[in-house]
Protein backbone atom coordinates (compact mmCIF):
# COMPACT_ATOMS: atom_id res chain seq x y z
CA UNK A 1 0.00 0.00 0.00
CA UNK A 2 3.21 2.19 0.59
CA UNK A 3 6.33 2.76 -0.74
CA UNK A 4 8.22 1.19 2.52
CA UNK A 5 5.99 -1.49 2.56
CA UNK A 6 7.13 -2.90 -0.71
CA UNK A 7 10.54 -1.98 0.16
CA UNK A 8 12.76 -4.93 -0.02
CA UNK A 9 14.48 -5.11 3.71
CA UNK A 10 18.61 -5.95 2.76
CA UNK A 11 19.84 -8.99 4.16
CA UNK A 12 22.77 -8.40 6.29
CA UNK A 13 25.98 -10.34 4.91
CA UNK A 14 26.85 -13.91 6.22
CA UNK A 15 24.90 -16.80 7.22
CA UNK A 16 20.80 -15.48 8.03
CA UNK A 17 18.80 -18.05 8.91
CA UNK A 18 14.78 -18.54 9.39
CA UNK A 19 12.91 -20.08 11.81
CA UNK A 20 9.64 -20.21 13.57
CA UNK A 21 9.17 -22.21 17.40
CA UNK A 22 5.90 -24.22 16.05
CA UNK A 23 8.39 -25.89 13.30
CA UNK A 24 9.87 -28.77 15.23
CA UNK A 25 12.66 -29.21 12.45
CA UNK A 26 13.38 -25.52 13.52
CA UNK A 27 13.59 -27.03 17.30
CA UNK A 28 15.63 -29.67 16.17
CA UNK A 29 18.15 -27.59 14.68
CA UNK A 30 19.00 -25.29 17.75
CA UNK A 31 21.70 -26.94 18.80
CA UNK A 32 23.31 -26.79 14.69
CA UNK A 33 23.01 -22.71 14.95
CA UNK A 34 24.44 -22.56 18.51
CA UNK A 35 27.24 -25.02 16.57
CA UNK A 36 27.29 -22.16 13.21
CA UNK A 37 27.51 -18.81 16.11
CA UNK A 38 30.55 -20.67 17.56
CA UNK A 39 32.29 -21.51 14.66
CA UNK A 40 33.11 -17.84 14.25
CA UNK A 41 30.37 -17.58 10.85
CA UNK A 42 28.18 -13.95 11.34
CA UNK A 43 24.75 -15.78 11.60
CA UNK A 44 21.79 -13.84 11.85
CA UNK A 45 18.58 -15.49 12.39
CA UNK A 46 15.04 -14.30 11.97
CA UNK A 47 12.16 -15.92 13.98
CA UNK A 48 8.21 -15.63 12.46
CA UNK A 49 6.09 -16.32 15.97
CA UNK A 50 7.71 -16.23 19.17
CA UNK A 51 10.61 -13.58 19.50
CA UNK A 52 11.83 -15.80 22.80
CA UNK A 53 13.00 -18.40 20.35
CA UNK A 54 15.56 -19.62 20.30
CA UNK A 55 16.45 -19.18 23.62
CA UNK A 56 19.47 -17.23 24.02
CA UNK A 57 20.67 -16.80 20.65
CA UNK A 58 19.07 -13.28 20.24
CA UNK A 59 16.78 -14.04 17.07
CA UNK A 60 15.29 -10.83 15.40
CA UNK A 61 11.39 -11.21 15.22
CA UNK A 62 10.40 -11.01 12.23
CA UNK A 63 6.71 -9.57 13.44
CA UNK A 64 4.72 -8.26 10.36
CA UNK A 65 7.13 -10.72 7.96
CA UNK A 66 8.21 -7.94 5.92
CA UNK A 67 11.49 -10.38 5.51
CA UNK A 68 10.30 -13.58 4.88
CA UNK A 69 7.44 -12.37 2.57
CA UNK A 70 10.15 -10.54 0.10
CA UNK A 71 13.03 -13.03 0.50
CA UNK A 72 10.63 -15.44 -0.65
CA UNK A 73 10.51 -17.63 2.18
CA UNK A 74 8.14 -20.85 1.80
CA UNK A 75 9.86 -22.92 4.39
CA UNK A 76 11.56 -22.75 7.80
CA UNK A 77 14.13 -23.63 8.87
CA UNK A 78 15.59 -21.32 5.33
CA UNK A 79 19.14 -21.30 5.85
CA UNK A 80 20.71 -18.06 3.19
CA UNK A 81 24.24 -17.70 2.53
CA UNK A 82 24.31 -13.67 2.32
CA UNK A 83 27.75 -11.56 -0.04
CA UNK A 84 27.08 -7.92 -0.78
CA UNK A 85 23.37 -7.80 0.59
CA UNK A 86 22.63 -10.72 -2.48
CA UNK A 87 21.69 -13.73 -1.51
CA UNK A 88 24.02 -16.65 -3.07
CA UNK A 89 22.65 -19.86 -2.21
CA UNK A 90 20.17 -21.42 -0.05
CA UNK A 91 18.96 -24.51 1.54
CA UNK A 92 15.14 -25.70 3.37
CA UNK A 93 14.35 -28.40 6.01
CA UNK A 94 17.42 -29.43 7.29
CA UNK A 95 19.67 -32.11 4.98
CA UNK A 96 23.13 -32.53 6.83
CA UNK A 97 24.96 -32.35 3.69
CA UNK A 98 23.30 -29.28 2.00
CA UNK A 99 23.46 -26.93 5.52
CA UNK A 100 27.60 -28.32 5.03
CA UNK A 101 27.58 -27.21 1.65
CA UNK A 102 26.18 -23.64 2.17
CA UNK A 103 27.48 -22.97 5.74
CA UNK A 104 31.15 -23.86 4.63
CA UNK A 105 30.79 -25.51 8.22
CA UNK A 106 31.47 -29.28 8.32
CA UNK A 107 30.40 -31.91 11.10
CA UNK A 108 27.09 -30.39 11.70
CA UNK A 109 24.34 -31.72 13.83
CA UNK A 110 26.19 -35.07 14.78
CA UNK A 111 24.11 -36.33 16.69
CA UNK A 112 20.81 -35.67 14.19
CA UNK A 113 19.40 -37.60 11.68
CA UNK A 114 20.49 -36.65 8.14
CA UNK A 115 17.52 -35.55 7.01
CA UNK A 116 14.33 -33.81 7.63
CA UNK A 117 12.18 -31.69 6.60
CA UNK A 118 10.99 -28.57 7.22
CA UNK A 119 7.98 -26.61 7.62
CA UNK A 120 5.43 -24.06 5.77
CA UNK A 121 6.56 -20.47 6.45
CA UNK A 122 4.08 -18.65 8.24
CA UNK A 123 4.45 -15.53 5.01
CA UNK A 124 2.75 -18.56 2.84
CA UNK A 125 -0.20 -19.52 5.33
CA UNK A 126 -2.91 -19.32 3.94
CA UNK A 127 -4.85 -17.28 6.26
CA UNK A 128 -2.41 -14.22 6.66
CA UNK A 129 -1.00 -14.72 2.38
CA UNK A 130 -3.56 -12.27 0.98
CA UNK A 131 -3.16 -9.99 3.84
CA UNK A 132 0.80 -9.79 3.56
CA UNK A 133 0.47 -9.42 -0.76
CA UNK A 134 -1.78 -6.46 -0.03
CA UNK A 135 0.71 -5.13 2.74
CA UNK A 136 4.08 -6.00 0.90
CA UNK A 137 2.99 -6.31 -3.21
CA UNK A 138 2.57 -2.80 -3.98
CA UNK A 139 -0.62 -2.37 -4.60
CA UNK A 140 -1.79 -2.58 -8.62
CA UNK A 141 -4.88 -1.63 -7.75
CA UNK A 142 -6.42 1.59 -9.06
CA UNK A 143 -9.91 1.41 -8.28
CA UNK A 144 -10.96 4.39 -5.84
CA UNK A 145 -10.82 3.70 -2.25
CA UNK A 146 -14.32 3.97 -0.32
CA UNK A 147 -13.76 4.30 3.22
CA UNK A 148 -16.66 2.74 5.24
CA UNK A 149 -17.13 4.71 8.95
CA UNK A 150 -16.60 2.03 11.77
CA UNK A 151 -19.77 2.28 12.78
CA UNK A 152 -21.50 2.11 9.02
CA UNK A 153 -22.85 -1.13 8.12
CA UNK A 154 -20.86 -1.81 5.28
CA UNK A 155 -23.64 -4.23 3.96
CA UNK A 156 -26.19 -1.40 3.86
CA UNK A 157 -23.50 1.20 2.65
CA UNK A 158 -23.35 -0.62 -0.51
CA UNK A 159 -27.11 -0.90 -0.62
CA UNK A 160 -26.95 2.78 -0.52
CA UNK A 161 -24.70 3.57 -2.74
CA UNK A 162 -26.17 1.48 -5.55
CA UNK A 163 -23.60 -1.19 -5.86
CA UNK A 164 -26.31 -4.03 -5.87
CA UNK A 165 -28.52 -6.07 -7.70
CA UNK A 166 -31.08 -6.08 -4.83
CA UNK A 167 -29.26 -8.71 -2.92
CA UNK A 168 -26.64 -8.09 -0.38
CA UNK A 169 -22.91 -8.38 -1.86
CA UNK A 170 -19.57 -9.60 -0.33
CA UNK A 171 -17.46 -5.90 0.50
CA UNK A 172 -14.83 -6.31 -2.30
CA UNK A 173 -11.74 -5.19 0.07
CA UNK A 174 -8.49 -5.16 -1.58
CA UNK A 175 -7.45 -8.55 0.13
CA UNK A 176 -10.37 -9.99 -1.69
CA UNK A 177 -9.97 -8.27 -4.69
CA UNK A 178 -6.24 -9.46 -4.85
CA UNK A 179 -7.21 -13.17 -3.92
CA UNK A 180 -9.66 -12.86 -7.11
CA UNK A 181 -7.01 -11.72 -9.26
CA UNK A 182 -4.77 -14.96 -8.64
CA UNK A 183 -7.82 -16.35 -11.08
CA UNK A 184 -6.89 -15.18 -13.92
CA UNK A 185 -2.79 -14.33 -15.89
CA UNK A 186 -4.50 -11.45 -17.02
CA UNK A 187 -3.50 -7.90 -15.64
CA UNK A 188 -5.48 -5.81 -13.38
CA UNK A 189 -4.98 -2.90 -16.03
CA UNK A 190 -5.88 -5.25 -19.10
CA UNK A 191 -8.96 -3.53 -20.86
CA UNK A 192 -11.65 -6.37 -21.97
CA UNK A 193 -14.48 -4.76 -23.36
CA UNK A 194 -16.30 -1.37 -23.56
CA UNK A 195 -19.68 -1.93 -21.70
CA UNK A 196 -22.69 -0.69 -22.20
CA UNK A 197 -25.28 1.96 -21.95
CA UNK A 198 -22.23 4.14 -20.68
CA UNK A 199 -19.85 2.94 -23.02
CA UNK A 200 -17.22 2.95 -20.57
CA UNK A 201 -13.71 1.00 -20.78
CA UNK A 202 -13.83 -2.23 -18.21
CA UNK A 203 -10.47 -3.32 -16.95
CA UNK A 204 -9.56 -6.81 -15.46
CA UNK A 205 -9.24 -5.65 -12.16
CA UNK A 206 -13.12 -3.75 -12.31
CA UNK A 207 -14.42 -7.29 -13.11
CA UNK A 208 -12.99 -8.74 -10.34
CA UNK A 209 -14.23 -6.26 -7.97
CA UNK A 210 -17.47 -6.90 -9.16
CA UNK A 211 -16.64 -10.70 -9.19
CA UNK A 212 -16.05 -10.76 -5.62
CA UNK A 213 -19.27 -8.69 -5.19
CA UNK A 214 -20.89 -11.29 -6.83
CA UNK A 215 -19.94 -14.25 -4.51
CA UNK A 216 -17.33 -15.89 -7.09
CA UNK A 217 -14.05 -17.75 -6.04
CA UNK A 218 -10.73 -16.73 -7.81
CA UNK A 219 -11.71 -19.73 -10.15
CA UNK A 220 -14.85 -18.34 -11.76
CA UNK A 221 -12.69 -15.36 -12.42
CA UNK A 222 -12.18 -16.15 -16.37
CA UNK A 223 -15.91 -17.44 -16.81
CA UNK A 224 -16.82 -14.23 -16.13
CA UNK A 225 -14.11 -12.32 -17.68
CA UNK A 226 -15.25 -13.99 -21.23
CA UNK A 227 -18.82 -13.61 -20.25
CA UNK A 228 -18.13 -9.48 -20.02
CA UNK A 229 -16.15 -9.99 -23.47
CA UNK A 230 -19.20 -12.08 -25.16
CA UNK A 231 -22.25 -9.55 -23.95
CA UNK A 232 -20.51 -6.42 -24.80
CA UNK A 233 -20.05 -6.15 -28.55
CA UNK A 234 -22.12 -5.24 -31.82
CA UNK A 235 -23.37 -8.59 -32.20
CA UNK A 236 -24.74 -9.54 -28.88
CA UNK A 237 -25.71 -6.32 -28.22
CA UNK A 238 -26.38 -6.07 -24.30
CA UNK A 239 -27.36 -2.42 -25.04
CA UNK A 240 -30.62 -3.65 -26.79
CA UNK A 241 -30.78 -6.46 -24.34
CA UNK A 242 -30.95 -4.12 -21.33
CA UNK A 243 -32.70 -1.81 -22.61
CA UNK A 244 -35.94 -3.49 -24.57
CA UNK A 245 -39.22 -3.95 -22.93
CA UNK A 246 -39.28 -7.36 -23.56
CA UNK A 247 -37.98 -9.80 -20.39
CA UNK A 248 -34.45 -11.13 -21.71
CA UNK A 249 -31.31 -10.73 -20.02
CA UNK A 250 -27.93 -12.80 -21.02
CA UNK A 251 -28.36 -16.16 -20.68
CA UNK A 252 -24.79 -18.06 -20.32
CA UNK A 253 -24.73 -21.28 -20.92
CA UNK A 254 -21.29 -23.17 -20.10
CA UNK A 255 -19.17 -26.14 -21.86
CA UNK A 256 -15.97 -27.75 -21.27
CA UNK A 257 -13.90 -29.87 -18.78
CA UNK A 258 -13.62 -26.46 -16.29
CA UNK A 259 -17.27 -26.23 -15.55
CA UNK A 260 -16.59 -29.73 -14.06
CA UNK A 261 -13.32 -28.57 -12.51
CA UNK A 262 -15.20 -25.13 -11.05
CA UNK A 263 -18.16 -27.56 -9.75
CA UNK A 264 -20.96 -26.12 -12.22
CA UNK A 265 -24.24 -27.71 -12.16
CA UNK A 266 -25.42 -29.32 -15.34
CA UNK A 267 -28.16 -31.55 -14.05
CA UNK A 268 -30.47 -31.60 -11.13
CA UNK A 269 -32.31 -28.20 -10.71
CA UNK A 270 -29.92 -27.17 -13.19
CA UNK A 271 -31.44 -23.75 -13.26
CA UNK A 272 -32.38 -23.35 -9.61
CA UNK A 273 -30.83 -22.14 -6.39
CA UNK A 274 -28.21 -24.15 -4.45
CA UNK A 275 -24.51 -23.78 -7.23
CA UNK A 276 -22.38 -21.17 -6.50
CA UNK A 277 -20.62 -21.27 -9.84
CA UNK A 278 -23.60 -21.35 -11.92
CA UNK A 279 -25.27 -18.50 -9.52
CA UNK A 280 -22.08 -16.55 -8.99
CA UNK A 281 -21.04 -15.60 -12.47
CA UNK A 282 -23.60 -15.16 -14.03
CA UNK A 283 -24.40 -13.13 -11.40
CA UNK A 284 -21.02 -11.11 -11.61
CA UNK A 285 -21.68 -10.17 -15.32
CA UNK A 286 -24.89 -8.40 -14.49
CA UNK A 287 -22.98 -6.40 -11.37
CA UNK A 288 -20.69 -5.55 -14.34
CA UNK A 289 -23.24 -4.22 -16.68
CA UNK A 290 -24.57 -2.29 -13.53
CA UNK A 291 -22.00 -0.92 -12.31
CA UNK A 292 -19.32 0.06 -14.43
CA UNK A 293 -21.92 0.18 -17.45
CA UNK A 294 -24.57 2.16 -16.12
CA UNK A 295 -27.20 -0.31 -17.14
CA UNK A 296 -29.61 -0.15 -14.17
CA UNK A 297 -33.88 -0.77 -14.25
CA UNK A 298 -36.24 2.23 -14.70
CA UNK A 299 -32.94 4.20 -15.77
CA UNK A 300 -31.48 2.17 -19.50
CA UNK A 301 -33.21 -1.20 -18.68
CA UNK A 302 -37.01 -0.65 -19.64
CA UNK A 303 -38.08 -4.09 -18.96
CA UNK A 304 -42.11 -4.26 -18.45
CA UNK A 305 -41.54 -7.12 -16.30
CA UNK A 306 -37.74 -8.53 -16.48
CA UNK A 307 -37.37 -11.92 -15.66
CA UNK A 308 -35.71 -13.65 -12.15
CA UNK A 309 -33.02 -14.52 -14.82
CA UNK A 310 -31.92 -11.17 -14.62
CA UNK A 311 -29.76 -11.63 -11.89
CA UNK A 312 -28.12 -14.67 -13.15
CA UNK A 313 -29.02 -17.13 -15.69
CA UNK A 314 -25.95 -19.17 -15.92
CA UNK A 315 -25.47 -22.66 -16.47
CA UNK A 316 -23.00 -26.04 -17.80
CA UNK A 317 -24.56 -28.28 -20.48
CA UNK A 318 -24.46 -31.83 -19.37
CA UNK A 319 -21.75 -33.06 -22.10
CA UNK A 320 -20.69 -36.42 -20.27
CA UNK A 321 -24.46 -37.90 -20.13
CA UNK A 322 -24.88 -36.22 -23.92
CA UNK A 323 -25.69 -38.14 -26.91
CA UNK A 324 -24.61 -35.24 -28.76
CA UNK A 325 -21.88 -32.98 -29.85
CA UNK A 326 -22.08 -29.86 -27.62
CA UNK A 327 -23.56 -26.52 -28.04
CA UNK A 328 -20.30 -24.71 -28.32
CA UNK A 329 -18.96 -27.55 -30.98
CA UNK A 330 -21.62 -26.88 -32.66
CA UNK A 331 -20.84 -23.73 -33.01
CA UNK A 332 -17.28 -24.22 -34.13
CA UNK A 333 -15.03 -24.54 -30.67
CA UNK A 334 -13.22 -27.27 -30.64
CA UNK A 335 -14.02 -30.68 -28.18
CA UNK A 336 -13.51 -30.10 -24.56
CA UNK A 337 -12.58 -26.69 -24.85
CA UNK A 338 -14.13 -24.24 -22.18
CA UNK A 339 -16.28 -21.67 -24.10
CA UNK A 340 -19.50 -19.83 -22.98
CA UNK A 341 -22.24 -19.00 -25.45
CA UNK A 342 -24.00 -15.63 -24.50
CA UNK A 343 -27.90 -15.82 -25.48
CA UNK A 344 -31.07 -12.82 -25.04
CA UNK A 345 -32.87 -15.16 -22.94
CA UNK A 346 -36.00 -14.84 -20.85
CA UNK A 347 -37.58 -17.16 -18.05
CA UNK A 348 -37.43 -20.71 -19.01
CA UNK A 349 -40.54 -23.36 -19.21
CA UNK A 350 -41.15 -26.72 -19.28
CA UNK A 351 -42.22 -29.21 -22.03
CA UNK A 352 -43.52 -32.11 -20.58
CA UNK A 353 -44.01 -35.76 -22.92
CA UNK A 354 -44.08 -38.43 -20.75
CA UNK A 355 -45.51 -40.91 -23.15
CA UNK A 356 -43.24 -40.17 -26.28
CA UNK A 357 -41.64 -43.35 -26.86
CA UNK A 358 -40.40 -42.78 -30.28
CA UNK A 359 -38.68 -39.71 -31.50
CA UNK A 360 -41.18 -38.93 -34.12
CA UNK A 361 -43.90 -38.33 -31.46
CA UNK A 362 -41.72 -36.25 -29.66
CA UNK A 363 -40.53 -34.18 -32.29
CA UNK A 364 -44.35 -33.04 -32.62
CA UNK A 365 -44.75 -31.83 -29.01
CA UNK A 366 -41.38 -30.15 -29.09
CA UNK A 367 -42.74 -28.37 -32.21
CA UNK A 368 -45.94 -28.32 -30.99
CA UNK A 369 -44.54 -26.19 -28.27
CA UNK A 370 -41.77 -23.97 -29.67
CA UNK A 371 -44.73 -22.85 -32.51
CA UNK A 372 -46.40 -20.95 -29.37
CA UNK A 373 -43.45 -18.92 -28.81
CA UNK A 374 -44.01 -15.58 -27.66
CA UNK A 375 -47.33 -15.50 -30.00
CA UNK A 376 -48.42 -18.23 -31.57
CA UNK A 377 -48.02 -16.22 -35.08
CA UNK A 378 -45.01 -14.51 -34.69
CA UNK A 379 -42.39 -15.91 -36.97
CA UNK A 380 -38.84 -15.38 -37.71
CA UNK A 381 -38.39 -12.52 -35.17
CA UNK A 382 -36.70 -14.45 -32.46
CA UNK A 383 -34.50 -17.85 -31.82
CA UNK A 384 -34.77 -20.25 -29.07
CA UNK A 385 -32.65 -22.64 -26.59
CA UNK A 386 -34.21 -26.34 -26.37
CA UNK A 387 -32.67 -27.71 -23.34
CA UNK A 388 -33.06 -31.04 -23.73
CA UNK A 389 -33.74 -32.88 -20.51
CA UNK A 390 -31.65 -36.31 -20.09
CA UNK A 391 -34.78 -38.89 -20.24
CA UNK A 392 -35.76 -37.20 -23.57
CA UNK A 393 -32.69 -37.04 -25.42
CA UNK A 394 -32.51 -40.94 -24.73
CA UNK A 395 -35.21 -41.28 -27.06
CA UNK A 396 -33.71 -40.17 -29.35
CA UNK A 397 -30.21 -41.69 -28.61
CA UNK A 398 -31.94 -45.11 -28.70
CA UNK A 399 -33.61 -44.10 -32.39
CA UNK A 400 -29.90 -42.99 -33.50
CA UNK A 401 -30.96 -39.42 -33.91
CA UNK A 402 -27.96 -36.98 -33.69
CA UNK A 403 -28.25 -33.12 -33.39
CA UNK A 404 -28.43 -32.41 -37.06
CA UNK A 405 -31.29 -35.22 -37.22
CA UNK A 406 -33.12 -33.57 -34.52
CA UNK A 407 -33.42 -30.18 -35.40
CA UNK A 408 -33.65 -30.70 -38.95
CA UNK A 409 -36.81 -32.53 -37.77
CA UNK A 410 -37.81 -29.65 -35.48
CA UNK A 411 -37.55 -27.22 -38.70
CA UNK A 412 -39.14 -29.15 -40.51
CA UNK A 413 -42.30 -29.60 -38.08
CA UNK A 414 -42.02 -25.44 -37.99
CA UNK A 415 -43.10 -24.55 -41.57
CA UNK A 416 -46.17 -22.60 -40.93
CA UNK A 417 -48.89 -21.51 -44.01
CA UNK A 418 -49.40 -17.36 -43.78
CA UNK A 419 -52.81 -17.85 -43.82
CA UNK A 420 -53.10 -18.94 -40.46
CA UNK A 421 -50.26 -16.31 -39.82
CA UNK A 422 -51.69 -12.93 -41.32
CA UNK A 423 -53.17 -10.52 -39.48
CA UNK A 424 -56.70 -11.13 -37.72
CA UNK A 425 -56.40 -15.04 -38.57
CA UNK A 426 -57.82 -16.90 -35.92
CA UNK A 427 -59.20 -13.66 -34.62
CA UNK A 428 -55.84 -12.42 -33.27
CA UNK A 429 -55.10 -9.10 -34.56
CA UNK A 430 -51.15 -10.24 -33.93
CA UNK A 431 -49.84 -11.58 -37.02
CA UNK A 432 -47.89 -10.85 -40.61
CA UNK A 433 -49.00 -8.66 -43.52
CA UNK A 434 -51.53 -9.70 -45.58
CA UNK A 435 -49.30 -9.90 -48.45
CA UNK A 436 -48.07 -13.24 -46.47
CA UNK A 437 -51.19 -15.07 -47.20
CA UNK A 438 -50.48 -18.00 -49.05
CA UNK A 439 -46.91 -18.04 -48.52
CA UNK A 440 -45.04 -20.62 -46.23
CA UNK A 441 -43.29 -19.88 -43.13
CA UNK A 442 -40.86 -21.15 -41.16
CA UNK A 443 -40.76 -20.28 -37.15
CA UNK A 444 -37.37 -20.01 -36.59
CA UNK A 445 -34.89 -18.93 -38.83
CA UNK A 446 -32.18 -21.03 -39.88
CA UNK A 447 -29.72 -21.84 -37.24
CA UNK A 448 -32.15 -20.36 -35.09
CA UNK A 449 -32.97 -23.27 -32.31
CA UNK A 450 -29.85 -24.03 -30.20
CA UNK A 451 -29.86 -27.19 -28.60
CA UNK A 452 -28.31 -27.93 -25.51
CA UNK A 453 -28.24 -31.39 -22.94
CA UNK A 454 -29.16 -30.44 -19.45
CA UNK A 455 -30.75 -31.05 -16.39
CA UNK A 456 -31.39 -34.29 -14.00
CA UNK A 457 -31.69 -37.76 -14.83
CA UNK A 458 -35.25 -38.38 -13.98
CA UNK A 459 -38.39 -36.39 -15.71
CA UNK A 460 -39.75 -36.65 -18.73
CA UNK A 461 -39.06 -32.76 -18.89
CA UNK A 462 -37.26 -30.15 -21.21
CA UNK A 463 -37.48 -26.66 -21.13
CA UNK A 464 -37.22 -23.81 -23.54
CA UNK A 465 -35.70 -20.54 -23.21
CA UNK A 466 -37.46 -18.22 -25.93
CA UNK A 467 -35.24 -15.06 -27.02
CA UNK A 468 -34.86 -11.80 -28.51
CA UNK A 469 -34.84 -9.51 -31.18
CA UNK A 470 -32.59 -11.91 -33.45
CA UNK A 471 -30.17 -10.32 -36.36
CA UNK A 472 -28.41 -7.67 -37.01
CA UNK A 473 -31.18 -5.59 -35.91
CA UNK A 474 -31.45 -7.30 -32.56
CA UNK A 475 -29.15 -9.71 -31.30
CA UNK A 476 -27.20 -12.79 -32.10
CA UNK A 477 -25.58 -15.09 -29.75
CA UNK A 478 -21.65 -15.69 -29.26
CA UNK A 479 -19.50 -17.88 -27.98
CA UNK A 480 -16.16 -17.47 -26.49
CA UNK A 481 -12.98 -19.20 -25.72
CA UNK A 482 -12.55 -19.16 -21.89
CA UNK A 483 -8.90 -18.75 -20.93
CA UNK A 484 -7.04 -18.13 -17.64
CA UNK B 1 0.00 -10.34 12.40
CA UNK B 2 -2.39 -7.92 13.58
CA UNK B 3 -0.63 -5.20 12.57
CA UNK B 4 -1.35 -5.84 9.28
CA UNK B 5 -4.81 -5.07 9.52
CA UNK B 6 -6.62 -1.93 10.18
CA UNK B 7 -10.13 -1.71 11.73
CA UNK B 8 -12.10 0.92 9.03
CA UNK B 9 -12.70 -1.09 6.12
CA UNK B 10 -11.69 -0.10 2.86
CA UNK B 11 -13.77 -1.00 -0.42
CA UNK B 12 -12.69 -0.90 -3.87
CA UNK B 13 -14.87 0.86 -6.19
CA UNK B 14 -16.76 -1.33 -8.28
CA UNK B 15 -18.23 1.45 -10.40
CA UNK B 16 -16.84 3.14 -13.56
CA UNK B 17 -16.12 6.14 -11.31
CA UNK B 18 -17.33 8.29 -13.71
CA UNK B 19 -17.87 11.93 -13.15
CA UNK B 20 -20.68 13.51 -15.39
CA UNK B 21 -19.73 16.51 -17.26
CA UNK B 22 -23.02 18.61 -16.68
CA UNK B 23 -23.78 20.80 -20.01
CA UNK B 24 -26.20 23.91 -20.38
CA UNK B 25 -29.26 23.03 -22.30
CA UNK B 26 -29.94 25.08 -24.92
CA UNK B 27 -32.39 27.60 -24.38
CA UNK B 28 -36.13 27.01 -26.03
CA UNK B 29 -36.77 28.64 -28.94
CA UNK B 30 -39.83 30.97 -29.10
CA UNK B 31 -41.22 29.97 -32.42
CA UNK B 32 -40.43 27.18 -34.70
CA UNK B 33 -40.70 28.91 -37.68
CA UNK B 34 -37.76 29.57 -39.89
CA UNK B 35 -35.82 26.80 -37.73
CA UNK B 36 -34.65 23.33 -38.79
CA UNK B 37 -36.51 20.59 -36.86
CA UNK B 38 -34.94 17.34 -37.34
CA UNK B 39 -37.40 13.74 -36.89
CA UNK B 40 -35.37 10.79 -35.76
CA UNK B 41 -37.27 7.85 -36.61
CA UNK B 42 -35.45 5.32 -34.57
CA UNK B 43 -37.03 2.34 -36.64
CA UNK B 44 -39.73 0.61 -34.77
CA UNK B 45 -42.95 -0.34 -36.50
CA UNK B 46 -44.97 2.14 -36.99
CA UNK B 47 -42.79 4.66 -35.40
CA UNK B 48 -43.16 6.18 -38.61
CA UNK B 49 -46.94 7.15 -38.63
CA UNK B 50 -46.48 9.33 -35.63
CA UNK B 51 -43.69 11.14 -37.56
CA UNK B 52 -45.67 11.32 -40.65
CA UNK B 53 -48.22 13.33 -38.49
CA UNK B 54 -45.62 15.32 -36.52
CA UNK B 55 -44.29 16.45 -39.78
CA UNK B 56 -47.66 17.69 -41.24
CA UNK B 57 -47.81 19.51 -38.28
CA UNK B 58 -44.41 21.19 -37.51
CA UNK B 59 -44.65 22.23 -41.13
CA UNK B 60 -47.99 23.81 -40.93
CA UNK B 61 -46.21 25.99 -38.35
CA UNK B 62 -43.53 27.35 -40.76
CA UNK B 63 -40.70 24.93 -39.30
CA UNK B 64 -38.33 23.23 -42.22
CA UNK B 65 -38.51 19.66 -41.40
CA UNK B 66 -35.85 16.75 -42.05
CA UNK B 67 -36.11 13.29 -41.31
CA UNK B 68 -33.65 10.97 -40.13
CA UNK B 69 -33.78 6.88 -39.51
CA UNK B 70 -31.47 4.84 -37.06
CA UNK B 71 -30.74 1.59 -38.89
CA UNK B 72 -32.03 -0.65 -35.87
CA UNK B 73 -34.43 0.73 -32.96
CA UNK B 74 -31.89 -1.75 -30.60
CA UNK B 75 -28.73 0.34 -31.14
CA UNK B 76 -27.81 3.50 -30.02
CA UNK B 77 -27.86 5.89 -33.30
CA UNK B 78 -24.76 6.06 -35.26
CA UNK B 79 -22.01 8.50 -34.22
CA UNK B 80 -22.46 9.62 -38.30
CA UNK B 81 -26.07 10.39 -38.04
CA UNK B 82 -26.14 11.91 -34.38
CA UNK B 83 -23.24 14.38 -36.03
CA UNK B 84 -25.24 14.85 -39.24
CA UNK B 85 -28.45 15.91 -36.98
CA UNK B 86 -26.01 18.33 -34.88
CA UNK B 87 -24.34 20.08 -37.51
CA UNK B 88 -28.08 20.54 -39.79
CA UNK B 89 -30.91 21.23 -37.77
CA UNK B 90 -31.86 23.55 -34.48
CA UNK B 91 -34.40 21.19 -33.19
CA UNK B 92 -34.82 17.46 -32.90
CA UNK B 93 -37.52 15.56 -31.80
CA UNK B 94 -36.52 11.75 -31.17
CA UNK B 95 -39.91 9.55 -31.55
CA UNK B 96 -40.41 6.29 -29.88
CA UNK B 97 -43.40 4.33 -30.88
CA UNK B 98 -44.52 0.58 -30.19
Amino acid sequence: MTANHSTVPVLPDGLVIVVKRECETCRMVVPVITQLRGSGTTVTLYVQDDPSFPEGLNATHDADLAVSWHHDIETVPTVMRVKNGVEIERTVGWVRDEWERVTGVSGLGPDLPAFRPGCGSLSVDPDLVDRLRVRFGGSVLGARRVEVADLEDEFEAMFDRGWTDGLPVVPPTEQRVMRMLQGTTRAPSDVVAVVPPDLVEVTVEKIAINAVMAGCKPEYLPWVIAGVEAVCNDTFNIHGVLATTMPVGPVIVCNGPGTRAIGMNSGMNVFGQGNRANLTIGRAIQLVIRNVGGGRPGEVDRATHGNPGKISFCFAEDEIGSPWTSLATSRGIAPDTDALTVFPGEGPRCVVDQLARDPESLTNTFAACLRTLHNPKSVLAFDVIVVMGPEHARVYAEAGWDRERVLEELHARLQIPGDDLVRGAHGIAEGVPERLRGVTLPKFRPGGILLVHAGGGAGLFSAIIGGWANGEVGSQPVTKVVTK
Amino acid sequence: MSSATTDTTVLLDPTNERRVATMERVGRPESLRGLTVGLLDISKARGDVFIDRLEERLSEMGADVRRYKKPTFTKPAPVDLRHEIATQCQVVIEALAD
